[in-house]
């Protein structure tokens, strides 16, 4: 069992043939995902590497029923690539693009939340993030698939790297993994800690999820209040950024301890008041799952 | 990116935010000249991009245009120590000479981001001139917010609300609420991550000006931005910093000893933890990236050892789309070319790791590998302690 993607999912992929986008849809396909569709605005009609370019994304989705988009456009048209997918009727949008402008990202959200307050799912994974694989069925983005296996534990994470340690060290313990969410690392995104754990929660094939925070707003406090009034499965959590310095940012645009707030020690006290078991150690990510597993 | 105060009053006087006029300038003689055009009495401030300027002895008020020249000389070249510097203290290459005001009241006005909520938030506060999280954590309830959708732009009422809330009236009441939504205008339209005026003065005459402006800019924006681009100096910037840049590097330089060189931004925070919790300090924060080349990894590392605190050095690359093989050949590189006089730990995994640990291992460099991420720390932090307290004739690590 999964959440969002899975078996079933058709997939496109929006600046499909450009070098990364290129690179990265093949490796989707050869683990097994079917892309189905690219969007390049100008070369729609041709083929490439096998797979049918169009030059809009409405345009894909009514030749081929594409019903998720992988996007690696340039940060300044990518905002508009998030729009156009939303407003093609397509329900699981990632976005890999880093450095994408913060106001883009905010007119962005709101054709989103309009689209969903009118009754139509759609969700953007990212931007700025890995994106979204379950196991044995579905890749979406540009983790390695091979560190992964299927199985019961849902992993949530705003980082890249250390998403794939925390993979490899459950995988090695023999823990599969149910679906894996890169939520990314921007201050401004789509899908947040709290929508992953609602549909972990309703999971069967979940039993325990795993959460990777880091420095700068408050997303993991957020989520530590969700869990403590609604998640019975175990969690557990590191925080990156425990020696990072107030005022910089590290690397991710949203990774900044700001007038006070957003230290690590701040959202590891919450996640531990929520019954959370919180490591210290990015290295005992995977034998805290088990241990709370009981295995 | 930062700017200075008196590239952000320019910014910001080109949408109708009211501030005083002054001039910027480098020598003192243009100083003086520029408080006769002021009327004589002037306010000399040191332009450096840290806050706490007037508490370490930048801010000057001087009678008269000979006054402005002498503070103009003193505060020219000297090295500001602020609580925001540090110890080490900015060199003032600037400052900006400004008209002396009646101030009747002084109040705080800022407007950033609310992740939370996803829209940019206006804070007002009476007590201006104080650090707005001293305010946040001493009073919560003096500062009053307006979230903002930037789509929309600040509607009157929004102003009003804030207006009212800090006492305005008569002239000062108009004059703010129109502060305020030019302040908004210019936020959104320069795409600024911040725009804090602290504080905003209110005149006996009744006038509302922007005695103080700090601005910070979306670097991901910066591209539909050239004029705010130009802006940036480099001279408030760390030298090691600057030249990561050049190369793509996400570099940071800390105050520890040993030095870290990762791939992913996440990652790179969690080994500066991994250090801190094996008993070490870390050197620096660098991203390598998920695609670096053999070129990047090799100027990742000589950015490293230019840190002359960095007694060891901790590599950690977790493999996925970048390969284990190309920063190994970076690694070997870096170290034929530079010579390497101080301990390197290497902890691959992932992608093409055999080959990356082969060649390592073939290339006869006194690397030490480590397996894991608690052990690849404990033997970083060791060998920064043996390195450390060494005497001077300390042996090399040859290759």
């Amino acid at each position: 069992m999964s959440i969002w993607v899975g078996k079933a999912t058709r997939l496109l992929v929006q600046g499909l043939t450009g070098r990364e986008g290129t690179f990265h849809a093949l490796a989707c396909r050869d683990y097994g995902t079917q892309v189905v569709a690219g969007v390049t605005p100008g070369k729609g009609g041709t083929i490439h590497e096998g797979i049918p370019v169009f030059d809009t994304v409405a345009d894909a989705v009514k030749a081929t029923g594409a019903d998720a988009s992988m996007i690696f456009v340039p940060p300044p048209f990518a905002a508009d690539a998030i729009v156009e997918a939303a407003d093609a009727g397509v329900a699981v949008i990632a976005c890999i693009t880093e450095g994408i402008p913060i106001n883009d990202m905010l007119r962005a959200r709101a054709v989103l939340d309009r689209i969903a307050a009118s009754g139509r799912g759609v969700r953007l994974i990212g931007p700025n993030c890995p994106g979204i694989i379950t196991p044995g069925e579905c890749k979406i983005g540009i983790m390695p698939g091979r560190i992964h296996k299927p199985g019961a534990v849902g992993v949530i994470s705003r980082s890249g790297t250390l998403t794939y340690e925390a993979v490899d060290q459950l995988t090695r313990l023999g823990l599969g993994q149910s679906t894996v969410i890169g939520i990314g690392g921007d201050p401004v995104n789509g899908t947040n800690f709290i929508d992953c754990l609602k549909a972990f929660k309703d999971d069967a094939g979940t039993e325990a999820v795993v959460l990777i925070g880091e420095i700068g707003g408050m997303a993991e406090e957020e989520a530590a209040c969700w869990v403590a009034g609604n998640f019975r499965k175990p969690v557990v959590s590191f925080i990156a950024g425990q020696t990072a310095p107030p005022g910089r940012r590290m690397g991710h645009a949203g990774a900044i301890i700001a007038g006070g707030k957003g230290t690590a020690a701040e959202k590891m006290k919450a996640l531990e008041a929520a019954g959370i078991g919180v490591v210290r150690s990015p290295a005992d990510i995977g034998r805290k799952v088990k241990e709370m597993l009981g295995r | 990116m930062k700017v200075h105060e008196y590239q952000a009053k320019a910014l910001l006087a080109r949408f109708g935010v009211a501030v005083p006029r002054g001039e910027v300038t480098d020598s003192p003689s243009d100083a003086r000249e520029i408080a006769k055009r002021l009327g004589g009495r002037a306010v000399v401030k040191a332009q450096i991009h840290a806050g706490g300027r007037g508490k370490g002895g930048g801010v000057k008020l001087a009678k008269d245009p000979e006054e402005v020249h002498d503070l103009a000389k003193k505060i020219l070249g000297m090295t500001l120590v602020t609580p925001q510097t540090g110890p080490a203290g900015r060199v003032v290459h600037k400052v900006l000479v400004e008209e002396a005001l009646d101030i009747a009241r002084e109040l705080y006005l800022g407007i950033t981001l609310d992740r939370s909520r996803g829209l940019p938030v206006m804070m007002a506060s009476r007590s201006g001139g104080m650090e707005i999280e001293e305010v946040a954590a001493k009073d919560p309830e003096a500062i009053v917010r307006e979230a903002i959708d930037p789509s929309t732009g600040m509607f009157p009422y929004q102003a009003r609300r804030l207006a009212f809330a800090l006492g305005l009236t008569g002239e000062s009441f108009k004059k703010g609420v129109a502060f305020m939504q030019a302040l908004f205008r210019a936020y959104v339209e320069t795409d600024a991550s911040l725009a804090e005026i602290n504080p905003l003065l209110v005149t006996k005459q009744g006038d509302v000006l922007a005695l103080d402006a700090k601005m910070n800019f979306d670097d991901n924006a910066l591209f539909r931005h050239p004029e705010i681009r130009e802006m940036r100096d480099l001279s408030e910037e760390d030298p090691l910093e600057v030249e990561a840049s050049r190369f793509g590097l996400n570099y940071i330089k800390l105050d520890g000893n040993v030095g870290c060189m990762v791939n992913g931004a996440g990652l790179a925070m969690g080994t500066m933890d991994l250090v801190k919790l094996a008993g070490g300090e870390p050197a620096n924060f660098l991203d390598v990236g998920g695609g670096a080349n053999e070129e990047q990894v090799k100027n990742a590392f000589r950015i490293i050892l230019s840190d002359k605190n960095v007694k060891a050095v901790l590599i950690n690359i977790f493999g996925g789309i970048m390969r284990c093989d190309i920063i190994a050949k970076g690694v070997v590189a870096a170290v034929r070319e530079m010579g390497l006089s101080i301990p390197v730990v290497v902890r691959l995994e992932g992608t093409n790791v055999d080959q990356g640990k082969a060649i390592l291992r073939e290339s006869g460099l006194k690397i030490t590998p480590a397996d894991g991420l608690t052990d690849a720390a404990t033997k970083v932090v060791a060998a920064a302690r043996a390195a450390g307290s060494a005497t001077p004739s300390r042996p090399e690590w040859e290759i």
